[in-house]
């Protein structure tokens, strides 16, 4: 994927502001017909970076590319012909504050375009009820909620049916259930119209599953680039100190023990317990498949479910588990021999269909229809633990051992 | 001077320190490098948003703008002529009498009103009134990213903010000093005529025998200059409020328009100076 033309291109790029460096000396990568995740700590410039990529700032050092070609060296008509393919969601919104709803989304279709009067209302109105806003249409922004008035902001970005679309923070200060909303809308809007989505974001682990690339910046520089296992796989320091920056106690999606938690969970058990009789099971589903299947939203809710439910089912049982990727679960059992936790995890298996499956039906129905049937593959790698196994290894060994233990289907059960 | 190196052992030459003289002309010069730089910036701004004006989907703002900027300060605008007028009568009245020409006093107050006061009176009231409100809510569109927001839309913020406000101000400046002259005249024969006792056909005779269509013509350039003076300044103080090093945020807006009408009003008769001496 990586070898083709990246649509935008940072080389080098600095950017000082009162003399203090915000961008140093930034090189990467943005894909076409990708979702590229901007992640890092407050002020390291993710902002910054984006309106960079709209010409809202240009860099002091350094040349961005927009399809392999400089923008430094495009004819100011070219650049105005690429940027009008851009939208941009800002954080604060930047709604039109002595506009209704209705004229802020309409807006750029009235001054961009040559569309007519009924056609400009159409479309708007459109993306008005795609995001639930029909109530608001004559409200003015600050009659709003920040959440509402952060979907205002998104219907104005999409209304022109751009090819890019930069979203700085585009769930922050949503409720849970309205942000899955808006991540599954921004995958739902990518298919549908084929735009290459670039996204700064707080909210993980969530943006990470609509997320084909993860850039990390750190400290004005890119820590790291590419897809988001690799990132969790590598075992750079930046990426390292981040993660655990990040991490919790808990795994906030799922209520799991944190990476973090689990790594001292097991360290403690290395010290106090005969390692002879402790065992694993990686636990996974494939939630690519998944997501095409049901939709982000209810891919979300289905690891949450499953997730609380792995912990209540073996935390009673004295097992203990996180989330070491976005779709596996490892559980650790300690003082319990390799058969053992196969009936545990076959037990468990049976179980599912009424602690998980059916707590998510609902939101798969209403997102996508009442036809809808899905089918849902449970996998486990269930292995021995040996003293000398550090967590990456048990989860290798757990991958090399996969299985399907169950499958659901909304017709008829779960089945092993 | 002479400095040691602390690694190498061998002596450097120190930077020089600058001398006093250098010390008390370089801020100057400095203050005068930056007044010559926000010269250049407004003068293409200008430009800039002029060339804008004639550009389409620009009618619709425009006459917004020229119902907020000219139709809405008519009233305060003729009401301050109405005094004025009114106390030029008075003044020039009781001066006249001294010298028994108080025929004159038409003459007096139209040549007072169309030459100087009615341009000049006319684009502080409006500098004061719509320029302090141009400078503020362009700052703070600027300051919540609205502007930031139209160069994302691929909408020209110049084209769409600041070319109808000076288009808007090149109109209604000439129609409503045009209001004030007549409305001064008036003014003046209220206290002159009504109240005073001036015969009302000597009046308006000397008003109609000593205005001249040039007269009426140097207050229309002056009033054009002003209008494009003042629309100019108080936009770019509003446009470039977060640039200022005095303030940031809601205290940069107001820091703005302060200086958008001061700076106007400084200007106006800066410039009264010079296009009256052009036009002498």
């Amino acid at each position: 994927m990586e070898t083709e033309t990246p649509l935008i291109e940072f080389r080098n790029v600095t950017k000082r502001f009162n003399g203090k460096t915000v961008l140093d000396n930034i090189n990467l990568s943005i894909y076409e017909n990708q979702v590229t995740t901007i992640i890092g700590k407050s002020g390291t410039g993710k902002s910054v970076l984006l309106k960079h990529i709209i010409g809202l700032l240009r860099p002091d050092e350094g040349t961005i590319l927009f399809q392999g070609k400089p923008v430094n060296e495009m004819k100011r008509a070219e650049w105005e012909g690429h940027r009008k393919e851009i939208a941009f969601l800002f954080q604060n919104n930047a709604l039109f504050d002595s506009m209704t709803v209705f004229d802020n989304v309409a807006f750029p279709l009235r001054q961009t375009t040559k569309l007519s009067k009924s056609e400009i209302e159409k479309r708007a109105m459109k993306r008005i009820e795609d995001l639930e806003l029909g109530e608001a249409i004559g409200k003015f922004p600050s009659e709003l909620s920040g959440g509402m008035q952060k979907r205002v902001a998104l219907a104005r970005a999409l209304v022109t049916d751009p090819r890019i679309v930069l979203f700085d923070e585009p769930t922050t200060g949503q409720d849970p259930i309205r942000k899955n909303m808006i991540l599954s809308m921004i995958i739902h809007y990518r298919k549908k119209f084929g735009f290459t989505a670039v996204m700064i974001s707080h909210d993980i682990p969530d943006v990470f599953f609509i997320s084909d690339r993860v850039i990390i910046l750190w400290e004005g520089s890119v820590g790291f680039q590419g897809p988001y296992e690799e990132a969790l796989r590598l075992k750079v320091p930046m990426i390292e100190e981040f993660l655990r920056s990040l991490d919790g106690f808990e795994d906030e999606l799922t209520g799991l023990l944190s990476r973090e938690a689990f790594k001292m969970h097991y360290v403690a058990l290395l010290g106090n317990t005969s390692m002879e009789k402790t065992s694993a099971a990686l636990l996974s589903v494939r939630l690519n498949i998944l997501q095409e299947a049901i939709g982000a939203q209810a891919s979300l809710e289905f690891l949450k479910a499953l997730g609380q439910y792995t912990n209540q089912y073996f935390n009673n049982i004295g097992g203990f588990s996180a989330r070491h990727s976005r779709d596996e679960i490892l559980t650790i059992f300690p003082r319990t021999d390799l058969g053992e936790a196969r009936k545990l995890v076959r037990d468990f298996s049976k179980k599912l269909e009424n602690g998980v499956i059916e707590r998510i039906k609902d939101v798969v129905l209403a997102g996508s229809g009442a036809e809808t049937c899905f089918d849902i593959y449970m996998h486990a790698g269930i292995t021995e633990v040996s003293p000398d196994d550090s967590i990456e290894q048990i989860i290798e060994k757990g991958r090399a051992r996969q299985e399907i233990i169950s499958k659901h289907r909304c017709d008829f059960g779960g089945k092993e | 001077m002479q400095g040691e190196n602390e690694f190498s052992g061998k002596t450097v030459p120190s930077p020089e320190r600058p001398g006093i003289v250098v010390s008390f002309f370089a801020p100057i010069g400095a203050f005068a490098i930056r007044i010559i730089g926000n010269f250049g910036a407004i003068a293409i701004f200008f430009f800039l948003a002029f060339i804008n004006i004639f550009r389409s989907k620009q009618i619709r703002e425009i006459t917004s703008q020229t119902y907020y900027i000219g139709a809405k300060s008519s009233l305060i605008v003729m009401l301050v002529a109405l005094f004025t007028g009114m106390v030029l009568g008075l003044q020039l009245f009781y001066t006249l009498v001294k010298f028994g020409s108080v025929g004159a006093l038409g003459s007096a107050i139209s040549l007072s009103l169309v030459r100087e006061l009615g341009p000049v009176l006319t684009a502080i009231m409006i500098a004061a009134r719509a320029g302090s409100a141009m400078a503020a809510e362009i700052g703070i569109l600027r300051n919540s990213e609205q502007i930031d927001a139209l160069y994302a839309m691929g909408i020209d913020p110049l084209r769409y903010l600041i070319s109808p406000r000076i288009a808007a101000s090149i109109i209604s400046f000439p129609l409503l000093t045009a209001f004030f002259d007549l409305v001064g005249i008036i003014g003046g024969y209220i206290t002159g005529v009504v109240l005073l006792g001036t015969n009302a056909g000597t009046y308006f005779y000397r008003v109609q025998s000593s205005l001249d269509l040039v007269d009426v013509r140097g207050g229309f350039v002056k009033a054009l200059v002003f209008g494009a003076i003042v629309s100019c300044i108080c936009c770019f103080q509003g446009y470039f409020c977060h640039m200022r090093k005095d303030g940031f945020g809601a205290k940069s807006v107001g820091l703005a328009t302060v200086s958008a009408v001061v700076i106007s009003c400084v200007l106006i008769l800066v410039s009264d100076y010079v296009v009256t001496s052009f036009l002498m």
